[in-house]
């Protein structure tokens, strides 16, 4: 039996009919063609399906579509806006923090919500953070550098 | 992998759910934060053909300070948990540990409740019941009841939870001024799952002697393991190293962890041995300090 929902992806509302297994990752990628979410592992553990919800971030592949009704998401497609990039992603580009890209909109999303929360974190809480997202290209380093850099950058954090 | 088909409601009271889970038990399941249940769907690992969200219950998601307890809604995220100055106050032990349950995106979603009354026995939080006594409210169709924390946990991801009930309320008592508590845990990286965890206070008396020590395992058994004959080791004593050493090798000796893909039993237990005594340690500096993780 399918349900009905109504949501706003990145800004933009839809409305669609899902069954309930459906996840949210294959939602977005399948059904609004949003395939910046990525599919590692489906059982949360590498984070390369982080996504926003109400503003946190969540793991896309442990939530089914038929919860997100109501609800606003932010993919990594919306982070930035009229394709400006925002100052974390600016710095990925500048510390060479992506490789193959997998893993990146995990990396992104995660660390947005941290300098949201803490527009000044030590290099171990950005470790911790970047903990929970698997990355199997880079080693991490450049990674945390761009954090670092984005945190040091005069900019505003992310206000998204 | 994607799960298996199954019927979706999302209940907006209490007693709507208890409704529909006790028309479609055993083949129902409530669904809390869904960060246990669902790799577990995914995996086709648990396959209820009929899911109970109850995540529209706000109800249940309050933090509450009643009679020197903390009543904690079973739909609390552990990330509110983990942001409220309330529980950094009162439970700095449940504090601490929910700095180490995954990471802040799985802790947005995951429960209290959901965690306890998933009851892996390598989880932080239910050794942290374990360790200071709590209890959880559970209802059901004959009512309320109160289970107390060494008669929730059966064995392996079992509680003694009737299928018919829901997980409402976690109790837990405050930490007085003299005692000092501590969450210490063994994992591969931070935020993984706990290889050995350890929950400990040690409640000093006015001469400095310990007047309680309360210890609980995650990972040293089929549910989280409560030491007794550690506890009882340090009980009026003056906890010095020595005796600290002597109560974490009463804990190696007490626990009977799995073999598993990361660390053999043996290697586990010796852990326990190493991780009770910087727990306990860190608790005592704190307690002497009357100072809790800040």
């Amino acid at each position: 039996m399918q349900h009905k929902i109504k949501l706003t992806v990145n800004g933009v509302a839809y409305e669609r009919s899902v069954d309930p297994r459906k996840l949210l990752t294959d939602f977005l990628r399948e059904d609004l063609g949003l395939i910046g979410t990525h599919v590692g592992c489906e059982h949360g553990v590498c984070g390369a399906c982080t996504v926003f919800m109400g503003g946190e971030s969540v793991r896309s592949c442990l939530m089914f579509a038929v919860q997100a009704d109501g609800a606003e998401i932010v993919t990594v497609e919306g982070l930035s806006e009229n394709g400006e990039l925002t100052p974390l992603q600016q710095a990925f580009w500048e510390n060479h923090g992506l490789q193959c890209g997998f893993c990146t909109p995990g990396m992104l999303a995660c660390a947005t919500e941290l300098l949201r929360r803490n527009p000044d974190p030590s290099e171990d809480e950005i470790v911790e953070t970047l903990a929970g997202v698997l990355c199997r290209c880079t080693g991490y380093r450049q990674i945390i550098e761009s954090v670092v850099a984005a945190a040091a950058s005069a900019g505003a954090p992310d206000n998204r | 992998m994607k799960p298996a088909a199954f019927e979706y409601f999302r209940p907006s009271t209490l007693e709507e759910a208890l409704e529909i889970l006790a028309r479609y038990e055993p083949e129902a399941k409530v669904l809390a934060g869904g960060q246990s249940l669902v790799p577990l769907m995914n995996f086709r690992l648990a396959q209820p053909r009929y899911l109970i969200d109850i995540g529209g219950l706000t109800d249940l998601a309050e933090i509450r300070e009643e009679n020197g307890s903390l009543a904690i809604g079973a739909m609390t995220r552990q990330s509110a948990i983990e942001d409220s100055p309330v529980v950094r106050a009162k439970s700095p032990l449940l504090f601490e540990a929910t700095k180490r349950v995954a990471h802040r995106t799985i802790r947005n979603r995951g429960t209290i409740g959901g965690s306890l009354a998933h009851a892996d026995p390598s989880a932080e939080y239910p050794a942290v019941l374990t360790a200071l006594d709590g209890d959880v409210v559970a209802l059901g169709p004959d009512g309320e009841r109160v289970i107390p924390a060494p008669e929730l946990f059966l064995t392996v991801c079992t509680t003694t939870l009737a299928p018919t009930e829901v997980l409402t309320e976690v109790r837990l008592p405050a930490t007085g001024p003299r005692t000092g508590c501590a969450f210490t845990e063994l994992s591969r990286r931070h935020g993984d799952w706990a290889i050995v965890g350890v929950a400990a206070t040690i409640t000093l008396a006015e001469g400095g002697e310990c007047e309680e020590a309360r210890i609980a395992l995650a990972g040293a058994g089929q549910v989280p393991l409560r030491c007794r004959e550690a506890e009882g080791l340090l009980q009026g004593r003056l906890p010095v190293a020595e005796l600290i050493q002597e109560a974490a090798e009463s804990c190696e000796a007490a626990a009977e962890p799995l073999e598993d893909i990361h660390a053999s039993a043996v290697y586990k237990r010796a852990m326990v041995r190493v991780f009770v005594e910087r727990a306990l340690t860190t608790a005592l500096s704190r307690a002497q300090r009357g100072q809790n993780a800040a």
